[in-house]
């Protein structure tokens, strides 16, 4: 028997395996699809202050290996997901649930992250500063160190549980960014986050997202966020979760290889419904074929 | 929902861009006419959205214009060839409402989920009568179809090359009384058959999926009440909560 258990800052993740945020809704609409519990945790839809009905329409784009998404954050605000939206997922899961919040200022996070720190029914706050800031000329809180440290330690005074930040790959610079989270005194950093990209129709000659711009995932992106992964693992002491392109159990121990304790699913889940569900019941065997008896033993090998 | 792999059985040409495809499979997933299916295709991340046009135990057939590199792919493929499908997809249509002369208005490729509709509906002891719309006469398919079943069909053609000249809103000027209206075609289509006709019905709206089953926020469009995904909470929508 192998073991797949790990822990992300003193929570049980029976295995590696997390969908991602964005791309599992809410969570439990996927328990008529198969047994949710199978799952490491769950990283549940982006969380604003209000509701947000999110940009407008088309919001994907087909590229080579992924797809370009511009939902613009669409959610019913925390309020909803705390009352109505975590509960309805609790009736059917009994795993870690990862609350991924954004904002578009520091209070905005800090009020959002106070909220769900209440819960009892979340497990980690997953910080997303990928998001515009909109008292800085609409520049991501995830593009200067200054800003990435300023979010985390205001999100870290009003919180108890782990707060991991998402960092957005969109960077010059992506050590100095994380860096400045575990400065800010961040308990783990979750990366990457979408890649910018854009299509353009021949037909129309316009570009096929409505928002122009928008963020690029699935499998093309998944040696970009591997290279990240492997950076930040040289530079912080924090755990990591890796995401971006995962699509089988050979990625998910690769991507631990580089650093990453846990790892998240996205894209993958839009087009293959039962991507986390096949990549669990591989991993044992997977495992066996490359002698690993712990996945805690393979976190960061690659850089000894 | 169930994902499953589907046997090409047949896979033929009704006009110079629109093909018929029968596929051997299992569809106990699916509910009801107006659901759609999710087409994996070698070399593409995306899958395809495409309307059940009729279905039975084992069987399911869809009809689908060229438009792109998908359908492409589809349109070569043949007898003995493999699909990876997603079933069962969408709310559908509910024949619960339509009162006993229900019109079905379809344009294009917004004809095929009209005809599993008009079997159940006549199946229920009702008289559907179904109009159909095209650019011109090369581009008419399923005409015969409806009529086999019994249902009266009227074609519209916009230059006037076969049946009513104009659009499918001139043939519905012709249909002396119905109780309810089922349609799905282009969206100015629908506005149309939404302005034209009186009665409540049901309206099949198209988006650009990412993932066709409520995951993923892609196919958000607001209505009266709600917001809603077309994937999940559609394709079809009632007449009273369309905001055009
Ligand atoms: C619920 C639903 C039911 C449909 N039923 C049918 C049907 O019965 N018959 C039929 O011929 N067509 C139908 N369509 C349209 C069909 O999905 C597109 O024509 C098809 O996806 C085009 O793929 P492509 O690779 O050939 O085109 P490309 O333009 O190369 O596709 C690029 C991307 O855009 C998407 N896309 C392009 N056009 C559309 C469109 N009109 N709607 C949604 N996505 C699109 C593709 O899925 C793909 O992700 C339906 C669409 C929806 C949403
Ligand atoms: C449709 C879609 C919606 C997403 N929504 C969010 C979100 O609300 N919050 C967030 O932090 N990341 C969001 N993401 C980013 C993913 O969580 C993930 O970081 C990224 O897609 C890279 O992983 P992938 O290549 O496996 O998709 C979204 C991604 C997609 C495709
Ligand atoms: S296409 Fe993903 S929610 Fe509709």
């Amino acid at each position: 028997m192998v073991n797949t258990k790990v822990s992300l800052c003193g929570v049980e993740l029976t295995n590696p395996v997390v969908p991602a945020s964005g791309t599992f809704g809410f969570g439990y609409e996927f328990n008529d699809i198969y047994d949710i519990n199978i799952l490491g945790a769950i990283s549940i839809k982006g969380t604003t202050k209000e509701a947000r009905f999110g940009n407008a329409l088309p919001r994907i784009a087909e590229c080579t290996s992924g797809l370009i998404n511009s939902i613009g954050l669409q959610n019913p605000g925390i309020d909803a997901v705390i009352e109505k939206e975590i509960p309805r997922l609790r009736q059917v899961y009994r795993k870690p649930i990862i609350s991924n919040i954004s904002g578009f200022s520091i209070e905005e996070y800090v009020e959002c992250c106070e909220k769900i720190n209440k819960v009892d029914d979340v497990d980690i706050i997953e910080v997303n500063i990928s998001c515009p800031n909109v008292h800085n000329g609409g520049m991501s809180f995830g593009t200067l160190p200054e800003n990435a440290e300023a979010v985390t330690k205001a999100v870290k005074k009003v919180t108890t549980k782990p707060v991991f930040i998402k960092l957005t790959p969109n960077v010059t610079d992506i050590v100095s960014i994380a860096k400045a989270c575990e400065q800010g005194g961040a308990d783990g950093i979750s990366l990457i986050n979408t890649s910018q990209g854009m299509r353009v129709d021949l037909k129309t000659r316009k570009p096929v997202i409505a928002n122009k711009i928008g963020g690029f995932s699935g499998r093309a992106i998944f040696p970009i966020a591997m290279k990240m992964v492997y950076q930040v693992y040289e530079a912080v002491k924090l755990p990591i979760m890796g995401i971006g392109g995962v699509a089988t159990a050979e990625d998910v121990i690769e991507m631990m290889m580089a650093g990453a304790t846990a790892v998240q699913v996205g894209a993958e889940n839009l087009v293959n419904p039962y991507a986390c569900k096949d990549i669990i019941e591989a991993l044992p065997n997977v495992m066996e074929k490359y002698k690993i008896n712990d996945l805690n033993e393979i976190i960061g090998v690659a850089h000894k | 929902m169930k994902q499953g792999f589907f046997t090409v059985q047949a896979n033929v040409k009704l006009t110079d861009s629109v093909y018929k495809m029968v596929l051997l499979g299992d569809t106990s997933a699916i509910e009801r006419p107006g659901q759609f299916v999710n087409i994996k295709l070698d070399g593409l991340f995306l899958r395809r959205p495409i309307s059940v046009c009729d279905y039975e135990e084992g069987k399911l057939t869809i009809i689908y214009k060229v438009v792109g590199v998908g359908t492409e792919k589809m349109s070569k493929m043949i007898g003995g060839e493999k699909l990876d499908i997603l079933t069962g997809l969408g709310n559908g249509y509910f024949t619960d409402f339509s009162g006993d002369k229900p019109l079905l208005v379809g344009g294009g490729v917004g004809v095929p989920p009209l005809y599993h509709l008009a079997k159940c509906l006549i199946k229920e002891g009702k008289n559907p009568t179904v109009v159909i719309g095209f650019n011109t006469i090369s581009e008419i398919f399923g005409k015969e179809d409806f009529e086999k079943l019994g249902v009266k069909v009227l074609v519209a053609t916009v230059d006037g090359s076969f049946g009513i000249k104009g659009f499918v809103t001139d043939a519905i000027a012709q249909v002396e009384d119905y109780s309810y209206v089922y349609t799905c075609g282009p969206e100015p289509m629908l506005k149309a058959v939404y302005n034209a006709t009186t009665t409540s019905g049901e309206y099949s709206f198209e988006e650009r999926m990412g993932c066709g089953f409520g995951a993923c926020m892609g196919c958000s469009c607001k209505t009266k009440y709600a917001n809603k995904r077309i994937c999940k909470d559609g394709p079809v929508l009632v007449k009273e909560e369309i905001i055009w």
